[in-house]
């Protein structure tokens, strides 16, 4: 695969800049000599259509929503509106730098705001903050604010434990155990649901709270969720909820109605704004009542018809952003929840959880289905015992030929040789019955043809990678010859 | 399979005793689980070790082993050859796959381990 | 049905007759009847496209922040974004796509971040970059937890000069990791002097150039500090001009990649910078790209290192960073592969040339002086008798200048910070000095 640093020649350049009106060495001279550069960065020399060439040749190597149906599971690929991008290309969007002051900015804050408003109500909790980046920066937020509202009752460092269940995310027990908590993790039952004898167990004084992903990994609605809030409520402890799966439920249920305390949004998930190949995301989290002193700063609050920042908060844990978190995703997400309303939101949700019940029966036969219950939207099947020697990775690879991408390959890590298949509610029938039909031929081909599959895929631009050699000789960077 | 010269953990580790001392490895079984093997960390030389204690780490690109010492004791020596070359312990985990070799605190300690028959019976029912 | 859902009536009859359930509803019923009683709608309207488009953007219009000259800085620069940034930057292929987990169909992003890694590698001397933080604030607090972990104790010290919302964000950071940021005073120049390195530093932090605008001096300061890490929170358009961090023994460079081809936009998505040495390859945080080959011997990139991560190491994983700043990173990329060394180089010498200038006029004018006598690139902090008064008639002036509030938090009263890029023109400079000429 050849990299920009393959292309191009000595002396090429891409851009007319300005020229200096002085020599560069009356300019330099202002730098102390020891920190003066004394080589140049070994940067590319490109032409201009050589560096478009490049990155267009590049981009076409990639799969993305926009080239075909995408169902890795409990990242929620669905279409990203093309007014968003053209929304977040505004001047008044992208041209305002975050330190002018409120009064010059009033029209961002009032995005921030408008947004918060309607994601606390989403969420049924009256608390937000937009800071965070990413899910699982909103869930390394969330552990914050446990410790400090632990930290404020003057109960740290004796509520030291953080309940998991065995099928969460790996981002959960990491965000628990960078806010120095301790990890303990919860078993599932056989319906694929948190033990409640394993997690009564576990209950005692020293549980600061349990990191719950609703519907969970498997893509099951947690029964006895108000029993488990509850329980742990009942202790002392606080209820973060991961909301990576919020379309399963958007605009017919609230996670402050069953009991969250902490609840974070993955804006490039449920509110479909763009994946950026691993991100730009954002996580903004919403809030119990009696966690709203320990918020970020600044507060975005109305004052009459004009919006200011509120540093004044004497308990919060700080910033956790610079500034004010991703400002574009929001406006994307603002743009998305403005065009849906009430309505558009139950649509997401009723054809989410449908297409994901759509594949999971026309699928269940002939794959195994370790958890055979209603699914949310998305649900795991198990490549294990699919055909002697036949291992989830190869299916995966092998539906690429097929023109789909892959579904989420072993995880959750409770189902063994796990395909975890998440639709949206973005994909038309036909597709998703044109996926079945390939998982089916796979099936097939695995009894009759394995090679096939174990050497899958065949039509990518490049055949199945060695991952081993490039942690045994490990080449991080471009090898220039010396 | 399983080798009748070693004892064995629950946690896939195999012991040899050598004139009181005790070399450690990773099963076939774990080598197999794992996939091919990348990157292995070995205790410094002279670490005091107890039983049940993590002592070193075995990583494939996408999962990674803990090694808990089967027996408590000093580290006299470690498998250099393992860490050049992981995939040693693939090839060979019962011998150029070795990881270290403990003094043997307690030889009573390895009476506790499993017999090959159990760790096969183990094995059989899925690890 | 909402314009991004394709389902007709007939297609959802179909799809629940195959399921077995008689209505949608029943696709619910698992959760609890409770919780869906007490659901409440938000009462909005589904809103038609030109409307949604007109709401945004009449608030995007209401910032009238947008129209001012900004020679406003303070960690985040209105440099020049070539429009070829955006052209790439909104392939679908590129925006549309995750993580690449399934490498043989990633190639394009798993070689990007590639190039990435080599840029970052090569500006900022060092031996392995991540391919992105979220931004430069967190990446300086992920290298302080990288630190700890690595040579232990909990202080960590902290220029009095080092930008106030980083620190801000490292202090949230700090405390709840149980570290102790001690401050480092700064001198006349303002210039950091590190007096005391008390036993148990993790890490030393120094801003290059500092939030002042001034060039540290980072020769020896590895040295007096031992095992402890030394970290440089870096503006990467300055390394055109300024000796790589790697050459001063940095243990861990990060920075805001902000000023590498992205908008200012309201201060987020940013980047984070992050690059170590090899030796600590396997405690940094975040994704890495690697070279390998395929069945067929052909050369391609695969995630390395993902043992690493949360995904696989969950509660001991590095981070719990999963999601990053990938579209930025690639702006990144071919914002410096568009510059080239020349083109780095120029940009830092061009803002240069143009703050030097409008210094210079500047500080003709009575009653205004540089607070700081250090060497500045292109922001400096200018002091005066009444920095808001000042401000105030820059405002009149159609001028945007870094509010004075922040350099207080500094502890330096009566300044304010101002940034000059290449954007800027004769013309604006001078419409700055006839500003504050009474």
């Amino acid at each position: 695969m050849p990299t920009i640093y393959d292309r191009g020649q000595r002396g090429r350049k891409a851009l007319a800049l300005p020229e200096l009106s002085q020599p560069e060495e009356e300019l330099l001279r202002k730098i102390p000599e020891g920190m003066r550069r004394k080589a140049p960065p070994l940067l590319p020399e490109v032409s201009q259509p050589e560096l478009i060439r490049h990155y267009t040749h590049l981009s076409r190597l990639n799969y993305g929503v926009d080239t075909g149906f995408y169902p890795l599971g409990s990242c929620t690929m669905k279409y990203n509106p093309k007014l968003h991008e053209e929304l977040a290309r505004l001047p008044g969007c992208t041209g305002l730098h975050p330190l002018l002051p409120e009064e010059e900015v009033q029209g961002a804050l009032a995005v921030l705001w408008e947004l918060s408003q309607y994601l606390k109500e989403i969420a049924g909790m009256p608390g937000i903050t937009l800071q965070p980046a990413a899910g699982a920066h909103g869930e390394l937020t969330g552990m914050f604010l446990i410790k400090r509202y632990f930290e404020d009752r003057g109960e740290i460092p004796r509520r030291q434990k953080i309940l998991l269940p065995d099928s969460a995310h790996g981002t959960n027990p990491a965000s628990a155990a960078m806010a120095g908590f301790q990890v303990v993790s919860i078993p599932s039952d056989k319906r694929g649901m948190v033990d409640l004898e394993a997690l009564k167990r576990n209950l005692d004084e020293g549980v600061a709270g349990i990191m719950l992903t609703v519907p969970n990994t498997l893509g099951i609605f947690e029964e006895d969720i108000l029993e488990i809030t509850d329980l742990v409520h009942r202790v002392g402890g606080l209820c973060y909820f991961d909301g990576a799966n919020l379309n399963a439920f958007l605009g017919r249920a609230r996670p402050g109605d069953m009991g969250a305390d902490i609840f974070h949004f993955n804006l490039h998930k449920t509110f479909s704004t763009p994946h950026g190949g691993g991100g730009p995301g954002a996580g903004p989290l919403a809030v119990s009542e009696p966690l709203i002193p320990y918020l970020p700063v600044p507060e975005i609050v109305k004052e009459g018809e004009k919006f200011r920042l509120h540093f004044d908060k004497p308990k919060s844990i700080g910033r956790v952003h610079p500034y004010f978190g991703n400002f574009l995703v929001m406006v994307r997400a603002l743009a998305y929840i403005l065009t849906l309303g009430d309505e558009g939101m139950r649509e997401v949700s009723a054809c989410a959880v449908l297409a994901a019940n759509y594949l999971r029966v026309k699928l269940k036969g002939t794959y195994k289905l370790p958890y055979d219950r209603l699914c949310k939207h998305e649900f795991v099947l198990s490549g294990e015992g699919l055909a002697e020697g036949i291992r989830t990775l190869d299916i995966a690879k092998r539906l690429i030929d097929y023109g789909f991408h892959p579904p989420t390959i072993y995880f959750p890590l409770i189902v063994k040789e796990a395909l975890m298949i998440e639709p949206t509610e973005t994909e038309p029938k036909e597709v998703l019955d044109a996926f079945c039909e390939a998982m089916l031929r796979i099936a097939e081909e695995a009894r009759t043809n394995p090679q096939l599959l174990k050497e899958a895929p065949h039509r990518a631009p490049v055949r199945r990678l060695d991952e081993a050699r490039a942690v045994r000789e490990p080449v991080l960077r471009y090898p220039f010859l010396a | 399979m399983v080798p009748k010269d070693l004892r064995y953990t629950k946690d896939h580790e195999w012991v040899r005793v050598e004139d009181g001392r005790a070399r450690v490895g990773i099963t076939e079984f774990a080598q197999k689980s794992l996939g091919d093997i990348v990157f292995v960390e070995l205790p410094p030389v002279g670490k005091e070790v107890k039983k049940g204690e993590r002592t070193a780490t075995v990583e494939s690109v996408k999962a990674v082993g803990e090694v808990f010492a089967p027996v408590s004791g000093k580290v006299l020596e470690v498998n250099e050859g393992v860490t050049k070359s992981p995939d040693l312990i693939n090839k060979d985990p019962y011998g150029q796959g070795w990881l270290f070799l403990l003094s043997l605190a307690d030889p009573k300690e390895v009476e506790s381990l499993l017999t090959p028959e159990a760790y096969e019976e183990l094995v059989k029912g899925g690890g | 049905m909402n314009p991004y859902i394709p389902h007709t009536k007939r297609d959802i009859e179909e799809m629940l007759k195959a399921v077995g359930l008689p209505d949608v509803e029943a696709l619910f019923s698992d959760i609890p009847e409770e919780v869906r009683r007490r659901f409440k709608p938000l009462g909005l309207p589904p809103r038609d496209e030109i409307w949604v488009f007109r709401h945004i953007a009449e608030l995007s219009e209401r910032s009238t922040g947008r129209g001012l000259i900004p020679f406003l800085g303070a960690g985040l620069y209105d440099h020049y974004v070539p429009p070829l940034v955006g052209h790439i930057l909104s392939r679908a292929e590129f925006y549309t796509a995750y993580t690449p987990y399934q490498a043989e169909i990633s190639q394009g992003t798993l070689t990007w971040m590639f190039e990435y890694q080599t840029m970052v590698c090569e500006l900022t001397g060092m031996e392995v970059a991540n391919s992105s933080m979220y931004d430069g604030a967190t990446a300086l607090a992920e290298a302080v937890y990288m630190a700890r972990r690595t040579v232990g104790g909990s202080t960590v010290l902290v220029p009095k000069s080092l930008n106030p919302n980083v620190r801000e964000v490292l202090a949230t950071y700090a405390w709840a990791a149980g570290l102790r940021l001690v401050d480092v005073p700064y001198d006349e120049q303002g210039q950091l002097r590190l007096v005391e390195v008390p036993e148990d530093t993790c890490a030393l932090i120094v801003q290059e150039p500092n939030f002042f605008g001034v060039i540290e001096d980072l020769s020896g300061l590895k040295e007096r500090i031992g095992r402890a890490f030394l970290i440089v929170y870096v503006n990467p358009i300055a390394l055109g001009v300024l000796e790589p961090p790697g050459k001063f023994g940095a243990d861990v460079v990060v920075g805001e990649g902000q000023v590498l081809g992205l908008p200012l936009s309201f201060g987020g998505p940013l980047l984070g910078i992050f690059a170590t040495k090899m030796e600590y390859l396997r405690r940094m945080p975040g994704r890495i790209s690697g070279r390998t080959v395929d069945a067929e011997g052909k050369e391609g990139y695969v995630m390395a290192f993902q043992t690493r991560e949360q995904h696989i190491r969950r509660e001991e994983a590095t981070s719990n960073i999963c999601t990053n700043s990938a579209l930025c990173a690639l702006a990144a990329t071919v914002y410096m592969a568009a510059l080239g060394p020349e083109g780095l180089r120029r940009v830092a010498l061009l803002s240069m040339e143009r703050a030097y200038s409008l210094a210079e006029r500047l500080f003709s004018l009575p009653g205004f002086r540089p607070a700081f006598s250090g060497p500045f690139l292109y922001e400096f902090a200018v002091a005066c008798a009444d920095a808001e008064a000042a401000v105030k008639r820059l405002r009149q002036a159609g001028i945007a200048v870094t509010s004075p509030v922040l350099l207080r938090k500094c502890g330096v009263e009566n300044a304010f910070l101002v940034a000059v890029t290449e954007k800027r023109t004769p013309e604006e400079l001078d419409l700055f000095v006839r500003a504050l000429s009474s």
